[in-house]
């Protein structure tokens, strides 16, 4: 029982059900009501379609992020530098659009020019982790780390120093583009059908790329067992630097579509934590790109959800990303736990 | 500058230094043993944010400080009993707990947000605070910075010059044979990164009931510490000495940017306090480089005497990790 994939879904719910007891007795502890708490975030995030809305607008960063991330995990790469690749597309596309201010081209051009230039930023900040990594030694994850502090200083001195607002600069960013250079919205909603669009075709060209490729599949085997691609003569390193490029490009797109579509400006704090939440997307998913649509939304619904818990409940609202955090956790150990019952029933 | 003022912010390096020194050395022994705890910029947000609560609650700083290790020591447990006993990733444990339990911090940290609380003093000590230059570097501080300095010299003296410290780089290099001699290499695995988590923890309340006192939530200015003192780690070679060191330069770096603050008017502050980081990468790609095949492959090439220069130079800078860093041992 333990081996099929329904034993496998049951360790899963079990760890689901861990996760949300063990946040309820947090909440207890401090005196606040779970039910009532777990209420107010499923009401704030499908109670109103401008509620789900916000949802979906957090649900396109997210999902590009772990798109990228499928790749560069597996090619076995930890890319912790995630977060610094997203706020290098928003520079880059923040760059393109304040290139072409004053010009004639058509605004579909340019933003199409903004995305474009987005990916790059996002793939070059990725390969530099890459170079890194593969011809320093140094692992992605503290280099990728180290990076993405240098992002979020880049962004700032860019937004205090040469981009600065006339007049005052401030911590809300540089000034905001005009309306014709933002993606198409919903009339009265802040979601883009385009970027919806674009996160969806990219997970599923990403899926189809691992699944049915043979360049999916040696980077498989490149993240399997290096050495013994290596030896089966895949050029692995070549490897290692597509699958930094590829992830990089996705989450310099994430990063474009917070410009394009979400922002229209650049912001301190444009990546808004969306890599590090992609990494536990795709860990969750145990790096199945199938599930990474279903999974992506609930966590942009835990995290829009946990506005409204301050507000109605006087609670921080980083309970999201303590419940987001603990349902992870379990689900690695109950994995682990059936992993090892599952080799206790072979050995009887 | 006057040689007064130099020397007491040369003193307040090694002040502000202490939590840093805590989370290397714990974070060494760890992976000395073979356990790469990435949890750490979690654990000392969690652990600052419960020290001070409860120093704040029972107005007993040391509770606060015993606090403070052993949130350390029980998410270290987490992630041993995750990576030794279910054989999941280290990286992937250590990386939920280190979001987790800063989210956790935050969330529990609520009501303690910019609440004045109790700090810890400094306490000269008689006639060694009178020495001219080293009395003020050394002996005036607080009491969490002496056992800072103390936690060095004992752990170096542990790691290698003790019979169990001889063990301990065993089971972190050559798992296998140091099992053939006797050791329970789980167990120890077990019982350092247990002990490592609550030098790490020992770090949240070194900021928050000392150098940096308070609870200031998301603007603590505390995240980020933890990813630091991973890389600082690496830097240090895993030797508690080398690592202190790299806190300490740290430290120098973060206190050289605010010093010329006043004079780079046009560099944004944030863009300073970040100027350590591209140097600790340089330093990691200086300290790893060595290990690069096409390094080994271009130094072959090179004529004998500068081969020879080189080569040394390499070797000086190099840090090699433990062999077993993260591969689970079992004993078939």
């Amino acid at each position: 029982m333990l081996k099929n994939r329904f034993g496998g879904l049951l360790f899963q719910l079990i760890a689901l059900a861990l996760s949300f007891g063990v946040v309820s007795l947090i909440l207890i502890s401090i005196g606040a009501s779970p039910t009532q708490a777990f209420q107010n975030m499923f009401r704030g995030s499908f109670g109103e379609i401008r509620k789900f809305a916000e949802v979906l607008v957090a649900f396109v960063p997210l999902l590009l992020v772990t798109a990228g991330l499928l790749v560069t995990f597996s090619a076995g790469l930890w890319n912790i530098g995630v977060e610094g690749q997203i706020v290098l597309g928003a520079i880059a596309t923040t760059w393109v659009y304040r290139y072409f201010l004053e010009s004639d081209l058509p605004p579909a051009l340019i933003i199409t020019f903004a995305i474009l230039g987005g990916m790059i930023g996002g793939a070059l900040w990725a390969a530099l982790t890459g170079i890194l990594k593969v011809f320093g030694g140094v692992n992605e994850i503290f280099g990728g780390l180290g990076l993405n502090f240098v992002a979020t200083a880049l962004t700032i001195y860019l937004i205090f120093g040469p981009w600065k607002r006339p007049g005052v600069a401030s911590m809300s960013g540089t000034v905001p583009f005009p309306d014709e250079f933002s993606l198409p919205l919903l009339a009265d909603l802040r979601i883009s059908p385009w970027a919806l669009g674009i996160a969806l075709v990219a997970i599923l060209i990403v899926f189809f790329l691992l699944q049915g490729t043979y360049f999916g599949l040696k980077l498989k085997a490149v993240g399997k067992n290096f050495r013994a691609a290596y030896l089966l003569g895949i050029p692995t390193w070549q490897y290692l630097m597509y699958s930094f490029l590829i992830g990089g490009a996705l989450a310099g797109l994430a990063g474009a579509m917070q410009v394009a579509a979400v922002y229209h400006r650049l912001i301190p704090s444009i990546s808004s934590g969306y890599g590090y939440l992609g990494l536990m997307v795709a860990m969750l998913i145990n790096y199945q790109a199938i599930w990474a649509i279903p999974v992506a939304l609930f966590f942009a619904a835990l995290n829009i959800g946990s506005i409204q818990l301050p507000i109605v409940m006087k609670l921080d609202s980083s309970l999201a990303g303590v419940l987001q955090g603990t349902l992870v956790l379990f689900v690695l150990l109950m994995e682990g736990a059936r992993q090892k019952l599952m080799k206790r029933e072979q050995t009887t | 500058m006057t040689q007064e003022t130099i020397l007491i912010g040369l003193a307040g390096i090694l002040a502000a230094s202490a939590p840093i020194v805590f989370a290397v050395l714990g974070e060494t022994l760890s992976e000395r043993a073979g356990v790469i705890n990435l949890s750490m910029n979690g654990t000392i947000l969690l652990a600052a944010m419960g020290g001070f609560a409860v120093a704040y609650n029972t107005n007993n700083i040391l509770l606060g400080f015993l606090t403070g290790m052993l949130i350390g020591a029980l998410v270290a447990l987490i992630v041993a009993f995750a990576s030794i006993t279910l054989n999941q990733s280290q990286v992937a444990v250590g990386f939920v707990l280190a979001l987790t339990c800063r989210d956790l911090s935050y969330f529990l940290g609520s009501p303690y947000m910019g609440v004045p609380g109790p700090r810890l003093q400094a306490i000269p000590i008689p006639i060694l605070s009178d020495i001219p230059i080293l009395g003020v570097l050394f002996f005036r501080q607080d009491a969490i910075t002496y056992i800072s300095f103390i936690a060095i010299i004992l752990a170096w003296v542990w790691v290698y010059r003790t019979r169990p410290g001889l063990m301990l780089q065993g089971i972190g290099e050559k798992p296998a044979a140091a099992y053939i001699r006797g050791a329970n290499v789980n167990l120890m695995r077990y019982v350092y990164t247990v002990v490592g988590g609550a030098l790490i923890g020992l770090a949240g309340p070194a900021f928050s009931l000392a150098s940096r006192a308070g609870w200031m939530g998301t603007i603590s200015g505390l995240d980020g510490f933890g990813w630091i003192a991973l890389s600082i780690t690496i830097f240090g070679g895993w030797n508690p000495i080398r690592g202190a060191f790299g806190a300490y330069l740290f430290g120098f770096l973060q206190w050289l940017g605010l010093v010329l603050q006043p004079v780079l008017t046009q560099v944004p502050s944030q863009v300073l306090q970040v100027a350590p980081f591209p140097l600790m990468i340089l330093t990691l790609l200086l300290v790893n480089i060595g290990n690069a095949e096409w390094v080994e492959r271009t130094l072959a090439a090179m004529p004998e005497s500068t081969r020879k220069f080189f080569a040394k130079l390499l070797r000086a800078m190099r840090a090699s990790p433990p062999a077993a860093l993260g591969v689970p041992f079992e004993r078939d």
